[in-house]
């Protein structure tokens, strides 16, 4: 199997992903008790013209007819890009009211997730070398006491601290309220200044377990016998460390790094929310209080459908990461 | 193995604040006042007679945070152990079998994996009566996967044993296999799923009622938080109102980590001969040096 049969497998995996999760959004409210497709319909009722409604609930796939003509009708309106409306930002279409938090989340969650990942491999492989030394016996547990904290605890805690108390970040949003957005450096730098905070406390809470996981592939790692070959060989330790045990070591890694990203990205939407960070976890805060179903579900599919995409950008840095993928000996 | 984990100091630690909580959990609610009871003037800082002071709402945060720790470690342990069950049948029957059965397994397991949590989470939480019960199921359902991953990976190993090999050639039914070749023969591994599923359940919990999707109403750490937020605890300055119940979360949190890791190192034969030759060399004065000892592996 080639490299190349390998990375379109695995679409043909998230395509079905997204399948499964698309379909899971349209069962979701038929299955539950007490009808709240109804309900939800109800909170428009006076708002919407009758017509308008008609076009909602086809949006939806609640017409009239069997399960199966709805789900198609469903599948067709999202294929088109159309969640339906909005309750809480009335009368907006859910698609752009997500839009208009999608780069923000991207931007926050995205950097944070990178910058995490890199700090805790870096440090998860030097407490691996370095074992029964300080390093080794400070850093895994520390940060598996700050991991053990709920993410928008820290932040909370940070944003009292910073914000509140010492009054060196700013308080909430994602940047500076009387600027205009745009490419000038006060823009620019207000939002790198209402961005810092947040991400810190991301990366906080996320980096322990990418330090541990480093950490104890590392030790199997530097069990092996070509470690111990290139040791007796008399190689530099650096090249030791870099070439031949942190590159292997990584690999499992990588593939942790798919598999953790939808957890990441549920703990930062908490953390936007505790900033007032205007990205999808202030969006869905919002969906939850004023019970807005459409846009609840719509970011579900979203945040969804972003996460399967990043996991498949995992997989093509695991195939350029590691030759053997998709060849015989690397199954 | 429990006298393994006494041993084991960081273990020690977290076996001990567990066992607070448990107390706590068992006969907090007896032994402090009605958490939902205005006692006092609103937003106090921590004095004497209010430990930890007072919420927005005039409530005793002491009281709440006692009174908490009951519903939110028993939902913590109810999904962990329902978790584990599940993802150990799922696994378990994915591994053992193989072939078409493993390749749709393994397909639900990776696609439940892949799709973030918690907007899942948050979108059936909504459409459910709030309560500890929807929180429970809600967990449930988003959080089988990741122990069924781990537990196939652990049976493909397994199956290929001898003894497992014995047992079908013996002609054994194939439920009598899993259930006494092979679970018991990763009970460590499971017991570590079971720890990992509860940190897990606890800090989703904690979450989801966070946002507001839990019963408001019911006292729990994750609703403590939410009325943290909702009183503006942050905009009045008051940290005590969440502070305490974060430490909380933390504390149990650690504490099962702790415990797992020294399940880890005492299952795990590698980190095991390195500790016990640690310890051997310790004793005759000498340092230990994980280079020179490259004899002392056991494979497989």
């Amino acid at each position: 199997m080639s490299a190349w049969r390998y990375a379109l497998r695995r679409l043909g995996f998230y395509l079905i992903a997204a399948w499964a999760a698309l379909t899971l959004n349209f069962f979701i409210p038929r299955m539950m008790p007490g009808d709240p497709a109804t309900s939800m319909f109800a909170r428009f009722k006076g708002k919407l013209q009758p017509e308008a409604l008609d076009a909602l609930r086809e949006a939806f796939g609640l017409v009239e007819g069997p399960l199966w003509e709805q789900y198609l009708m469903y599948l067709k309106h999202v294929a088109q890009g159309e969640f339906g409306i909005s309750v809480a930002y009335f009368p907006a279409p859910v698609e752009s009211v997500i839009l208009t938090g999608m780069g923000w989340t991207l931007l926050l969650a995205g950097m944070a997730v990178v910058i995490s990942f890199t700090l805790g491999t870096v440090l998860g492989a030097l407490a691996a070398w370095k074992r029964r030394t300080w390093i080794d016996g400070i850093l895994p547990p520390a940060f598996v006491l700050l991991g053990a904290f709920p993410y928008f605890w820290l932040a909370m805690v940070a944003l009292y601290v910073f914000g509140f108390v010492l009054g060196v970040a700013p308080l909430r949003h994602a940047y500076d309220d009387t600027l205009d957005p745009g490419f000038t450096w006060a823009f620019i730098s207000s939002v790198v200044q209402h961005a810092i905070l947040p991400a810190l406390t991301i990366v906080a809470a996320t980096v322990g377990g990418w330090l541990l996981s480093m950490r104890n592939t590392m030790i199997g790692v530097l069990g092996e016998d070509y470690v111990t070959v290139a040791q007796a060989k008399g190689l530099s330790r650096a090249r030791v460390f870099f070439r031949y045990a942190v590159r292997n070591a990584l690999l499992p890694n990588v593939t942790g790094f798919g598999m953790a990203l939808g957890f990441v990205i549920s703990g930062s939407l908490l953390t936007e929310i505790v900033f007032s960070y205007p990205g999808q976890g202030y969006l869905l805060i919002q969906a939850v209080r004023t019970q807005d179903y459409p846009l609840m579900q719509g970011l579900f599919l979203m945040i969804t459908l972003a996460v399967l995409a990043a996991n498949w950008f995992v997989d093509l840095a695991y195939m350029w990461l590691d030759p053997r993928t998709g060849s015989e000996v690397g199954a | 193995m429990m006298k393994k984990i006494w041993r084991d100091k960081k273990a020690r630690v977290g076996v001990i604040i567990l066992g607070v909580f448990a107390f706590l959990a068992l006969l907090g609610p007896w032994l402090v006042v009605d958490p939902s009871d205005m006692v006092a003037t609103p937003l106090q800082p921590p004095h004497v007679a209010h430990l930890f002071g007072t919420t927005g709402q005039g409530q005793d945060v002491f009281a709440q945070t006692v009174v908490g720790t009951r519903t939110t470690l028993v939902v913590g342990f109810i999904v962990g152990i329902v978790v584990t069950g599940f993802g150990a049948l799922v696994g378990a029957a994915a591994g053992y079998f193989g072939g078409w059965i493993d390749d749709l397994l393994s397909l639900l397991i990776n696609v439940f994996l892949v799709i973030p949590g918690l907007p899942l989470a948050v979108v059936i939480a909504a459409y459910l009566p709030a309560g500890p019960t929807t929180i429970a199921l809600v967990l449930i359902f988003t959080g089988w996967a990741w122990n069924a991953r781990v537990l196939r990976a652990q049976t493909l190993a397994l199956r290929q044993k001898d003894f497992v090999l014995a047992a079908i050639i013996s002609g054994e039914r194939h439920i009598t296999i899993i259930c006494r070749e092979i679970l018991p023969n990763m009970s460590s591994l499971i017991v570590s799923c079971f720890i990992g599923a509860t940190v897990y359940a606890i800090g989703a919990q904690v979450g989801l009622e966070f946002l507001g999707l839990g019963d408001v109403s019911v006292v729990t750490w994750g609703t403590n938080l939410y009325w943290a937020s909702n009183d503006a605890a942050l905009l009045t300055g008051s940290w005590w109102t969440f502070v305490p119940t974060g430490f909380c979360v933390a504390m149990v949190g650690f504490a099962l980590v702790m415990i797992n890791n020294a399940i880890d190192e005492i299952s795990n034969p590698r980190l095991q001969s390195e500790h016990t030759w640690a310890t051997v060399l310790g004793r005759a004065g000498l340092r230990f040096d994980r280079r020179a000892t490259a004899v002392m592996r056991s494979h497989g």
